[in-house]
């Protein structure tokens, strides 16, 4: 299987819910130090759900293609269902296997998101270790 | 060495000593600045020592320990050769490059550095050589100061004068950058040094695997580098060392095989250079190592540069032609050794990277561990590809394909 199938590439090229928030009820940036990939996500909440989300920033095809997808899939849910996405979620998401580095590309917006509305400060699948 | 002997590099005859170029097509592993393949005598080496005479060294009464200190210490000799060392013992096994230059910040700068006293670093340094002398700055109140770059990333020698004073008590600097591919003036910033009287420690760690470097000629005090960037294994590095220098300097790291006599409070320290070789070391990979300067020395380092100094070539030639890519570093290739670093415009360097290998080619993106030189050239990562021994054109035309075939990709609809 590919990396740079169709599907990515289009998140890539025309990513969903780009763009930044004028009043956020949470907004939060990250890096990763490695390669430099940066990723903010706004949000505003309402009755404890996403009623809107916006992401915004730079790197590599798979860091900004799933900040897209994840911003598809956040949208709307409830916070204490969005708090369950796991690693696994977000790799099932993206449909092709990743090394170790580029997993971290992958994650980056999960993290963000986890930061941002939980306080979960590390990697998505190091919570417990 | 006569010029009628210079014998080009037999290429095809060096591959079959690296099985990992057996297949079909065969990688195109461009990631030599990181760590180079192993070839065959170097893993045979390291396999009759664990298959023939597997001991601890230094210490058994019996035939085979002796066998492994006799070929732990003729890699040491195979080293000294390699740099033109005047004395065996001025060879310190290491883990790497980064152990080696930790070891004289720790040793050497904790006795020598004082609060006021300058440390002269350039901004091209890799992290290796950049945070031990921080960490070193900020246990003593001494001060770092910079060298700074061209845009075509040379070293500014005209600040040279102004950064050494007597205040100046080190240089440490790489002689090859690991990013740029540029061959520092080395000798000429040692002598402003000495004449300023501070030492010199050069990070040789992209230099002597890829051409001879003396270090009688440098007159440098410390130099450093690592065996796997050198067709050796990981785990092996080398800290080479002014006698009176490595003499003088107290130990770095305490415990066995570095003493001479232990009494309750204090000890005697063993001579060089066990003195700064505690604990059991490397074995196998000193024997490597050992192999691996053999090798690289038998292949022919003058021939060996000339054949990296014409991929070079090529690939700028080639690359060149690719839209909207920039090329960082010096453009005359005589200035530089086989690296070339560069990003094309709107492609991020892991993407270009990730498409090559799905290709079938190897190349590093990332800010390699240098992000001082990420900063001053406003990038925050490139993508780079290293050339070494075994390489050839035809990895250098996939590579140009290879980013052909990126840019057709991710630069389809714009």
């Amino acid at each position: 299987m590919n990396i740079y199938q169709e599907e990515l590439l289009d998140h890539y090229e025309n990513p969903s819910n780009y763009g930044t928030l004028p009043n956020p009820d949470i907004s939060h940036e990250e890096d990763n130090p490695l390669c430099g990939d940066q990723i903010r996500m706004d949000l505003l909440i309402e009755d404890d759900k996403i009623k809107e989300v916006r992401f915004s920033g730079h790197g590599c095809t798979i860091s900004q293609a799933a900040a897209s997808m994840l911003t598809e899939m956040i949208e709307g849910k409830p916070l204490d269902e969005v708090k369950q996405i796991t690693k696994d979620d977000i790799l099932d998401m993206i449909g092709i296997p990743l090394g170790p580095v580029r997993i971290k590309c992958a994650l980056l917006a999960l993290k963000v998101l986890k930061a941002g509305a939980y306080g979960i400060n590390c990697w998505p699948g190091e919570e417990d270790e | 060495m006569h010029t009628s002997e210079f014998r080009p590099l037999d290429v095809e005859r060096i591959r079959k000593d690296f099985p990992i170029f057996a297949t079909e097509p065969p990688l195109a592993f461009l990631d030599n600045a990181a760590s180079t393949q192993t070839p065959r005598p170097v893993v045979e080496a390291m396999d009759a020592y664990y298959d023939t005479y597997r001991s601890n060294i230094h210490r058994g009464i019996y035939r085979i320990s002796e066998q492994a200190t006799e070929e732990y210490e003729r890699a040491r000799e195979k080293v000294a050769r390699l740099i033109n060392a005047p004395r065996t013992r001025q060879i310190i096994f290491t883990r790497n490059t980064t152990e080696s230059i930790n070891l004289v910040a720790h040793s050497w700068g904790t006795a020598n550095i004082r609060a006021g006293d300058e440390i002269v670093l350039t901004v091209m340094e890799h992290h290796s050589n950049l945070v031990p002398w921080q960490l070193l700055a900020q246990r003593t109140g001494a001060v770092l100061r910079f060298l700074e770059i061209t845009d075509e990333g040379l070293l500014d020698f005209t600040q040279l004068r102004d950064l050494l004073t007597e205040k100046t008590k080190l240089v440490a600097m790489g002689h090859v950058s690991n990013v740029l591919g540029t061959i520092n003036p080395i000798q000429s910033v040692i002598e402003a040094a000495h004449a300023v009287g501070a030492k010199v420690v050069v990070d040789a760690a992209q230099s002597v695997p890829h051409f001879h470097v003396d270090v009688q000629q440098l007159d440098c005090d410390f130099l450093a580098f690592s065996g796997h960037k050198m067709c050796g294994p990981t785990g092996i590095g080398v800290l080479y060392g002014q006698l009176e220098l490595l003499e003088e300097m107290p130990p770095f790291l305490g415990g066995g095989s570095m003493i001479r006599a232990v009494e309750r409070d204090v000890s005697t320290y063993a001579d060089l250079p066990a003195k700064f070789e505690a604990g059991t070391p490397s074995i196998a990979e000193a024997i490597g190592l050992g192999h691996a300067a053999d090798y690289i020395t038998q292949a022919n380092l003058a021939a060996l540069h000339v054949h990296e100094q014409e991929l070079l070539k090529y690939a700028h030639h080639r690359l060149k032609e690719i839209e909207g890519i920039t090329i960082y570093g010096p453009s005359a290739p005589h200035q530089k050794a086989g690296v070339i670093s560069f990003n094309i415009d709107g492609i991020h360097p892991h993407d270009v990277a990730g498409i090559l290998d799905t290709h079938g080619v190897a190349i590093r993106a990332g800010h390699h561990c240098a992000q001082l030189l990420m900063k001053r050239f406003d990038v925050i990562a490139t993508a780079r590809a290293s050339f070494y021994l075994y390489n050839t054109v035809e990895d250098v035309d996939r590579l140009y394909e290879g980013l052909c075939r990126a840019q057709k990709l991710m630069i389809r609809r714009r």
